[in-house]
């Protein structure tokens, strides 16, 4: 496994919120305190309970890619606030406080590169930014990232890690689902390989539009996936939910997932499935 | 249906409806003690015309949510009964049960045959079981689905019929995949050759509506609602309270002139004073001539043609800087 012993150079320290500075870590699923530099060689799984702590894009695309090879593109769209949207405070402002903090225009981020010397288009979710919430931009974004896939002939990824349409932007959130899906329809007249990856939490719009229409389906272990979150169909139904409920090994079990795969092998899956999809057979002599 | 026998009466008509009672009052007096009271009567009949086109050219977006989901407002069978000549109900998704919050058919409207489908709100108790509020599990996105490949199988359009407060956020819904059978709708209805109206009819909230509102036209009603989630819900969230539902409704720009506005909605059809509810009929005529319009409209163009424009309309919604 040789992404273990590249350097982690890629990853750029202040892209690093979603873990507490500091050397050590707590683990959110054992509560075993972890040293940071291990944990980060494990790609942020706990050797002692499995639990896969959530990281972001960069860290993905660190392990993901070839190295040097993943280069972004629509680096800078932007949400315009369409709606001139005020909760408590205004959307214009919380857009701004967010992308200072995080670094990042939008919830997602797309590009191209090599997995296992094999190209790809992607696009990975970040849940650091408003909870990787679907506005316009992650729209925008991925439709885009379809259409270079389309174009390229390429295969196509899309790592999930959102808790659905974002309300700020009303009714245009809704539209990304229809606008995406409707790209991977294109996509699928010139049969390219579409993976989609569900990583922790992967809910709401998101599953009802790309997550759930991939060629092929890989969730991260025990990641919540589902349409309704958990508090909404509790409240509904009154009463408690099953244990392992909407995680991925139930929705597994209940037909929507071909796999789970556990972030260490989720590289090397990926290229198997790829270069699966790309082996041509023998021709048979008439 | 919607005959008032007895009228349900919104908080912000109340002051009408006392006008209107009041009219009726003294028409009732003039006529059993025989005073001739036609002139007051006719000031006050004024009064009350004036004052009903005050309150219903100026409804908030959150009245008009309420009149979406007024408890008389015309459903989709309604619809089905007023502008259809012929309906063969089509039931069953084939694969697991047949969706009662959804219906689906064969249909002839005018000389358009059809193939008509939307969710189903019940009036009572009872009904609003066997429909479960209009929720549709993902049996009925499924059942959709099939009946709008038949559809493209045999060249006909497609007409949905949007009045929804979501789809159904249950334990077996998760189960069966609730969001797949969504995801799969926008998938292939972006992509079948014949032609879709999609007409929000009253509530048209989030996926639950979107599953069936993937198409050549969105048309809209007047009083109807359509956004990614309710104002209740939206207010519950980012308020953390729900009786901030009329601020989320205003906030999120939820009616149909908000969403000719942002250029999702292609038409807005015009309801009869004071909702659709007050007169089915012309309610109904308002949709049937709309539909008729864009059918002659859309079957002019190629199926290759249709597809590609679809595929732009979708591609081109959202809002973004770079
Ligand atoms: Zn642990």
């Amino acid at each position: 496994m040789d992404w273990f012993k590249r350097k982690r150079s890629v990853i750029a320290p202040q892209d690093r919120k979603d873990v507490p500075d500091g050397l050590w870590i707590k683990c959110n699923g054992c509560g075993e305190i972890i040293y940071k530099k291990e944990l980060e060689k494990k790609l942020y799984v706990c050797s002692n309970c499995n639990t896969h702590l959530r990281i972001g894009s960069d860290v993905y695309i660190s392990f993901l890619f070839d190295e040097g090879t993943f280069k972004e593109f629509a680096k800078e769209v932007k949400s315009a606030d369409p709606l001139n949207f005020k909760d408590v405070k205004s959307y214009k402002d919380k857009y701004a406080a967010t992308v200072k903090k995080t670094g990042f225009n939008d919830a997602v981020v797309c590009g191209t590169g090599k997995i296992e010397k094999q190209n790809v288009v992607m696009a990975v979710m970040d849940f650091r930014f408003m909870g990787g919430s679907m506005g316009s931009v992650v729209g925008e974004k991925i439709a885009r990232a379809i259409d270079v896939a389309y174009k390229k002939g390429w295969p196509m990824i899309i790592l999930s890690a959102s808790g659905g349409a974002r309300m700020h932007e009303g009714v245009l959130s809704l539209m990304q689902l229809a606008k995406t899906s409707s790209r991977l329809a294109r996509l699928a007249t010139k049969n390219i390989p579409y993976i989609s990856v569900l990583t922790n939490p992967t809910t709401g719009g998101t599953t009802a539009s790309y997550a759930m229409l991939g060629d092929v389906n890989i969730a991260e272990p025990d990641a919540l996936i589902g349409f309704a979150g958990p508090r909404v169909i509790k409240q509904t139904i009154g009463q408690d939910l099953p244990p392992g409920f909407q995680r991925s090994e139930f929705v597994r079990d209940h037909g929507f997932l071909d796999m789970i795969v556990h972030r260490h092998e989720l590289k090397q899956r990926i290229a198997n499935i790829l270069d699966f999809f790309k082996h041509k057979n023998p021709v048979a002599k008439a | 249906m919607a005959n008032n026998t007895s009228k349900f009466v919104l908080e912000f008509e109340k002051p009408v409806v006392e006008l209107e009672e009041k009219v009726k009052e003294m028409k009732e007096y003039a006529l059993s003690s025989g005073v001739d009271m036609a002139e007051d009567i006719e000031r006050l009949e004024e009064k009350t015309a004036d004052l009903r086109k005050q309150v219903y050219s100026n409804l908030t977006r959150w009245q008009k949510v309420q009149l979406a989901r007024h408890p008389q407002r015309p459903y989709t069978l309604d619809y089905i009964s007023e502008i259809t000549d012929y309906f063969e109900e089509l039931h069953g998704d084939r694969y697991y049960s047949d969706d009662k919050a959804l219906i689906t058919g064969l249909a002839k409207i005018d000389k358009y045959s059809v193939v008509i489908l939307g969710q189903q709100k019940g009036r009572d108790t009872k009904s609003n079981i066997l429909r479960n509020f209009g929720m549709s599990n993902p049996e009925g996105y499924r059942k959709a689905l099939r009946v709008m490949q038949l559809a493209a199988k045999f060249g006909k359009p497609i007409i949905t019929l949007i009045d929804t407060p979501g789809a159904y956020p249950g334990l077996g819904a998760e189960e069966r995949g609730q969001a797949e059978a969504i995801a799969k709708n926008l998938f292939e209805m972006s992509r079948l050759p014949v032609p879709i109206i999609c007409v929000i009819i009253g509530e048209g909230a989030s996926g639950g509506a979107l599953g069936i509102g993937v198409g050549d036209r969105i048309l809209m009603m007047e009083n109807a609602w359509y956004s990614v989630i309710s104002p209740e819900g939206c207010a519950a969230i980012l308020w953390r309270d729900s009786a901030k539902a009329p601020e989320a409704a205003e906030s999120m720009k939820v009616t149909a002139p908000d969403l000719v506005d942002l250029e999702i909605v292609d038409e807005v059809i015009k309801e009869p004073q004071g909702g659709a509810h007050n007169d089915l009929q012309s309610a109904a005529k308002a949709v049937k001539k709309s539909i008729i319009k864009h059918l002659q409209e859309l079957e002019k163009i190629p199926s290759d043609k249709l597809i590609a424009q679809r595929l732009e309309k979708f591609d081109k919604m959202g809002a973004w800087e770079e």
